[in-house]
């Protein structure tokens, strides 16, 4: 175990400070009185195999198959990947590509079923008694049920849970901090699954082999922090509920280890390397569920919010559900949404296309009115300096931004590019109104790019020559088989010679024996 | 026999040592700038630039007679080095005269018209081709340079250059105007 932190042994109880951040109007109390409702089955559900960060799973079913509920069709392929259930029973009708939930609305491989209504669960995962099972168990049966961060990072975590091989780890946080405007789906479920929540939460800590357990909520949801209070002891691990300030982006893993425990992590570096361990509030809750009952992640609750939604409602949907199902579901539109959002305000991604399905890492659906967003004439930097007040991670956006508009990538890279975590702080403060990390969004894509292509330059050399090479060896051992062959032929003709010259010289004596050879 | 054999030998030992001789003798020294060059280009020898193989590019270009922006498969980033060597002096791009960043393209087979003759199999230089006799062949995507050897080959036209097409993990976001540019506009209209 690491030695607590300097700063750390002054302030064994307090909170520390994170830097920068800002204070957005959170808007929750649109849907945060309204509890967790389940949502009845949409007439098509589309799950695409693409859920997570890391390759994308291989489907394992065809056209027509008949799927039951929590049935296995997509297998994570590699060890950064995922499993795919289906979340209800019905048909296939589709294997094939449809539309992701995503900004671009490029095509993504996507299972289609249609339900049959029944809603029949196959087989469930063999279930686990976690109070004596092995860490690793836990961690494979995690892994089995498809869970991935569901924060929205969509990391899978059963590659966090099993961080315990490489680092010595001490603490599990749980993020409850939901920082984000209008989401009020962990908020939710932490008020009214707090038991389940907690048992979840003590799995974790046993799969990780932590001393300390931390539920980290932010100031403004009271009575989640009186129900996991009430709710403080599982597995034989205490909870300790620690009340943070309300702040974005305090849901940031490494924001959130900082104001806990004074440590900070190194840029580019896992928090892990610090021996503690973030992991989301409803991961927990799938963790639970995928443990104690054998179910794998096939649903998730979703917020849907925003000035434009009739009735904003906290929903446990489908994996798969379309975004149309879950608006109609809340009473549709009010007006026309100037900005229709997967996530929350700040990092949520814009959609265009609403038969786009949720997915794992969905945690809203936003539908904002033109009073809500903030669509503004873009103006010059003035220099104020407010986004390199606000910046969480200690960047100085303008200059990024003056950088990208230059087309000097790499000089924006070496001033920090890479550790933004695009948190959105510094375009919500600019009083000009420039889009600095939509810039900066825009630099990461352009710099992996050509970074790919520097990576496939590489490799069209290495094919060459590989090609080359082959070639070579086959027209060497081509040589090689020709010389033998003709040495063989020459040697059989040598042979047949010697044979032809000693059965003339020796023909009278030989005949006798030869017949007799030949006739046994 | 053995006059023949002596005769033989002796006769290829002195025309071989006749040949090194005058191998050392009359040495044409190539120009490392050549070497250079052919370390840069793709190595594929895919013949999409018209030369004889990359080597024979890069003996053109360092005789000034094969402009930097020949490897179409290279594209841009190839031409931007290669301008860096070639003609050091010169702005890199005005030597790139322009040389639009053009969209990656890739061979695309329709599966139709593929009889699985297994020519563009062979002559695929970075073995993007899959297939076997009489099998439907593809093309990988990932490994294709979009060198075109393969349409030349193919025996019924099966084979079509395509833009590269956009995965989801290679697209971002376009960039955002910054507000210089909106008043430039402005200004010019």
């Amino acid at each position: 175990m690491s030695l607590p932190s300097f700063a750390a042994l002054f302030r064994p109880s307090q909170l520390f400070t994170i830097r920068g951040g800002v204070h957005p109007e959170t808007r929750k109390s649109l849907s945060s009185e309204s509890a967790i409702e389940d949502m009845p089955l949409p007439s098509l559900i589309r799950v695409p195999l693409q859920q997570h960060i890391g390759a994308e799973a291989e489907p394992l079913v065809q056209r027509d198959d008949l799927v039951l509920k929590g049935q296995l069709i997509g297998k994570a392929r590699g060890p950064v990947s995922a499993n795919i259930h289906a979340p209800t029973s019905g048909r296939v009708i589709a294997v094939g590509h449809f539309t992701a939930p995503h900004p671009s609305g490029l095509p993504v491989p996507t299972i289609t079923i249609r339900p049959d209504g029944e809603d029949r669960w196959g087989p469930r995962l063999a279930r686990l008694r976690p109070e004596d099972a092995p860490p690793e168990e836990i961690a494979a049966k995690v892994a089995e049920a498809g869970i991935v961060g569901m924060g929205g990072a969509t990391f899978p975590a059963a590659v966090k849970l099993n961080l315990r091989a490489k680092f010595d780890l001490h603490t599990l946080i749980i993020n409850g901090a939901e920082c984000e405007p209008y989401l009020t789906c962990d908020d939710r479920l932490m008020r009214e699954r707090a038991e389940e929540l907690a048992d979840g939460i003590g799995i974790m800590a046993r799969a990780l082999g932590v001393q300390r357990v931390i539920v980290a909520i932010e100031s403004n949801k009271p009575q989640a922090i009186e129900a996991m209070q009430r709710h403080n002891r599982a597995l034989g691990f205490t909870l300790r509920v620690k009340v943070v300030p309300t702040q974005y982006p305090m849901g940031s893993e490494k924001h959130l280890v900082k104001i806990l425990t004074g440590k900070e992590t190194p840029a580019r570096a896992l928090t892990a390397e610090l021996g503690v361990v973030v992991h989301n509030a409803a991961t927990a809750y799938a963790v639970h569920l995928a443990v104690r009952y054998g179910e794998p992640l096939i649903s998730r609750v979703v917020t849907v919010s925003g000035r434009g939604v009739r009735r904003p409602a906290n929903i446990r949907a489908l994996i798969g559900t379309p975004v149309a199902d879950l608006l109609a579901h809340c009473g549709g539109l009010a007006e026309e949404p100037e900005r229709l959002l997967l996530g929350g305000p700040m990092m949520g991604q814009p959609i265009q296309n609403r038969r786009v399905p949720i997915v794992k890492g969905t945690n809203g659906v936003l539908a904002l009115t033109a009073g809500e967003t903030r669509e503004r004439d873009v103006m010059p930097c003035i220099r104020c300096g407010l986004c390199v007040q606000v910046c969480p991670v200690g960047l100085t956006p303008f200059e990024l931004n003056a950088r990208i508009q230059a087309d000097d990538l790499q000089g924006a890279a070496k001033v920090g590019l890479l550790d933004c975590i695009a948190c959105g702080c510094c375009s919500y403060t600019c009083p000009s109104n420039i889009s600095l990390v939509q810039t900066i969004h825009f630099a990461k894509g352009k710099l992996a790019e050509e970074e790919s292509r520097k990576h496939k330059q590489e490799e069209t050399r290495r094919l060459a020559a590989a090609r080359k090479a082959r070639e070579e060896a086959a027209a060497e051992a081509k040589r090689q088989a020709m010389a033998r062959r003709k040495a063989e032929m020459e040697a059989k003709k040598k042979r047949e010679a010697e044979a032809a010259a000693q059965a003339q010289t020796a023909a009278p004596e030989a005949e006798p024996v030869q017949h007799g050879d030949a006739t046994p | 026999m053995i006059h023949a054999a002596v005769s033989m030998s002796a006769l290829g030992l002195g025309l071989g040592l006749l040949l090194g001789l005058a191998a050392r003798r009359f040495h044409v020294e190539t120009p490392p700038i050549v070497d250079e060059i052919d370390g840069i280009l793709p190595g594929t020898n895919c013949g999409a630039c018209g030369y004889p193989g990359c080597r024979g590019l890069a003996e053109a270009m360092a005789e000034g007679s094969a402009p930097v922006t020949a490897c179409p498969p290279g594209g841009r980033d190839v031409a931007l080095q290669l301008a860096a060597i070639v003609v050091p002096d010169a702005d890199p791009e005005t030597a790139l005269s322009g040389m639009a960043e053009a969209e990656p393209t890739v061979a695309f087979i329709f599966e139709d018209h593929c009889t699985g003759c297994m020519k563009c199999f062979k002559r695929c230089p970075t073995d993007a081709i899959i297939g076997a006799n009489k099998q439907i062949h593809t093309v990988v995507v990932d490994a294709c340079i979009g060198c075109d050897a393969c349409i030349e080959v193919c025996p019924t036209e099966a084979i079509v250059k395509r833009v590269k097409p956009t995965t989801l993990r290679g697209w971002y976001w376009t960039k955002p105007q910054s507000a210089f540019d909106a008043d430039s506009r402005e200004n010019a209209a």
